[in-house]
């Protein structure tokens, strides 16, 4: 326990980045997630098998690819980076928030699955008998569609913290791998593996990555479960 | 208190164009499954545009397509009762009962908490989640969760149709309770002879997308030719009569209406309460003389007052018993023998023991609504 705890402060750094980048990509992909999920399970527009597809591109490209268009688009000369930059003070390149831009965008996919399928199986008619009730959208939304749809939200939301935890393919292409500031866990280990004598730091951070991941898992199980039980959805 | 609906609306294959104005304590919208009556009753809570027409309730126009008005169903103020209850599975019996409180502005609040729990019988269940009540249990949570949203008016979509005979019975008696004891006027859509004969006021007849009739229950009822095929032997006279006295040596209940008395299995209602009664069509047997030594109690004269062809071998014969008339489904081949023609005096025949919970029912609409 003790070998495995003793890290040097570029390892704790490591860490700490990791579950800050990943938490940040989490909390900041949620609006849009659930925006973009409701649209995609109930919407009927012009473009909604685009947005699909879009939306479902870090899944199926090379994570290098995400990264370099990330860079193009997103970095200091690129067209959102320099408006970005220039009107907000928000630089990406180079910094953590790129790292956790491109984490961001690579699990936005998993995340917007789980949640369209739980919006999926929300039974409308219950909305229709809250409106009945007096309630406006907006109120049948947050009081009843809401609180059907948690277990999917958390799932959504574990699922895209999971593989912020372990993105490493966009982020080093984006934001390369600078400790403290982009370092985190899957380019740490990287760096380890390539280094003489890195063995141990690699295995001791990837112990530490299981161990988060799992607990994340175990986490968002135990939620789920309560949520459920709260619900007892027949 | 009225409601008026007259609108035309296409749904695929489907056409529905009806019209109907009630002003009734409950009025049943009655037809078999697919005749469009819970599409009407979707259209006046709301939850379906109508292509076009016109939605009226209480003079105030919920729906009028020449004019654009559609008032959306968080505003109409109509509270609705639907066949699967719908209960939010995440909140507990007391705050499904709430939950339509929230948003009726205070000057407009008449329901109480307390007395609607006390009018369904739902104070065990307060604590409880939906997934723990039998399929009554939530129907009645249902009602009371309308109710608590102070509606003007009260729609129920067939809220017995997925219930046991035992549940049926069990809620029956609080929707009497519902339409006797508040002012709340009532739309309730059934497929069912026995609910609409025992509840309703008045009654619209759907067919195929359009209304074949309306009316007050009794003369409604009367008309066989209105009920569904498989209905059919479940049709008769309904009946509004007054408990003159029970008679305790044998068990019965004698019932006073303008037909004369009727005998009853023992009623468990005060004497002088209302009950409504429906005499099924197949069981009236018509004697053309003062039948003697028969075991039949009840025996009304009366004079034919109408002769219609029922289906098969059967025809319909209307007896008017003094005011009230009592309708009697007899074969062809009985109506020849007998000679029974327009204004033949006859004597209706009914059996004590042809009455049971089905077709025996306190309360009467009729004089609720004065």
């Amino acid at each position: 326990m003790n070998w495995l705890l003793d890290l040097t402060p570029d390892e704790w750094n490591a860490v700490r980045l990791s579950i800050k980048v990943a938490t940040v990509a989490m909390l900041f992909s949620l609006p849009p997630g659930i925006l973009i999920a409701l649209l995609l399970a109930r919407g009927k527009f012009w473009g909604k098998t685009l947005l699909n597809g879009v939306v479902h591109l870090p899944l199926i490209l090379p994570p290098v690819v995400t990264g370099y268009l990330l860079l193009l688009t997103f970095g200091r000369r690129g067209p959102a980076g320099a408006f970005l930059a220039e009107h907000f003070g928000i630089v990406f390149s180079f910094r953590w928030t790129g790292a956790a831009l491109a984490c961001g965008i690579m699990g936005f996919p998993l995340m917007v699955r789980a949640m369209r399928l739980s919006i999926e199986a929300v039974d409308r008619k219950m909305e229709a008998a809250a409106g009945t009730l007096g309630a406006n959208p907006l109120f049948v939304f947050a009081t009843i569609t809401l609180p059907l749809i948690l277990p999917g939200l958390i799932a959504g939301s574990i699922l895209s913290f999971a593989k912020a935890m372990g993105e490493f393919g966009a982020t080093i292409t984006f934001v390369s791998n600078i400790p403290n500031e982009t370092q985190t866990l899957p380019s740490a280990i990287y760096t380890f593996t390539q280094v003489p004598g890195g063995d141990d730091g690699a295995l001791r951070l990837t112990l530490i990555s299981i161990i988060i991941s799992m607990a994340a898992l175990v986490a968002s199980e135990v939620l789920a479960r309560r949520v459920g039980r709260r619900m007892d959805i027949e | 208190m009225s409601v008026l609906v007259d609108i035309s609306h296409r749904l695929g294959d489907f056409a529905i164009d009806a019209r109907f104005e009630s002003a009734g304590r409950l009025t049943a919208l009655f037809g078999p499954s697919g005749s469009g009556k819970t599409t009407l009753i979707n259209m006046i809570a709301g939850l379906i545009r109508p292509d076009k027409g016109r939605i009226a309730v209480d003079g105030r126009v919920l729906v009028d397509t020449d004019a654009g008005i559609f008032v959306p169903k968080h505003k109409r103020r109509i509270g609705m009762v639907f066949q699967d209850a719908r209960l939010f599975p995440h909140m507990s019996v007391a705050g499904n009962l709430r939950y339509g409180r929230w948003f009726t502005p205070p000057a407009e609040r008449y329901a109480e908490m307390d007395a609607v729990v006390e009018l369904l019988g739902i104070g065990p269940l307060l604590d409880r989640r939906p997934a723990k009540l039998s399929g009554g249990e939530k129907q009645r949570v249902a009602i009371g969760r309308a109710l608590l949203a102070s509606p003007k008016l009260l729609l129920m979509d067939e809220p017995l149709a997925s219930l046991d005979d035992a549940r049926k019975a069990e809620i029956l008696p609080y929707i009497e309770r519902l339409r006797d004891e508040t002012k709340l006027p009532i739309v309730y859509v059934s497929h069912s002879v026995a609910e609409v004969a025992r509840l309703a006021s008045d009654v619209v007849v759907m067919a195929q997308g359009k209304v074949a009739a309306s009316g007050p229950t009794g003369a409604i009822m009367q008309r066989l030719d209105l009920l569904p095929a498989e209905e059919r032997g479940e049709g008769g006279a309904v009946l509004d009569t007054k408990v003159l006295r029970h008679d305790e040596a044998f068990g019965m209940t004698v019932l006073g209406s303008a037909a004369g008395e009727i005998r009853v299995p023992r009623l468990a209602v005060a004497t002088g309460a209302p009950v409504r009664i429906r005499i099924r069509a197949r069981d009236v047997m018509i004697a053309t003389e003062q039948p003697m030594g028969l075991s039949a109690l009840n025996i009304l004269p009366g004079i034919i007052v109408a002769i219609s062809p029922g289906e098969g071998p059967t025809v319909d014969i209307g007896i008017d018993c003094n005011g009230a008339t009592v309708l009697a489904r007899i074969t062809e081949q009985s109506r020849q023998a007998l000679k029974l023609h327009l204004g033949g005096k006859v004597f209706a025949v009914i059996k004590t023991v042809s009455f049971d919970r089905a077709n025996t029912s306190a309360g009467l609409p009729a004089e609720a609504d004065g």
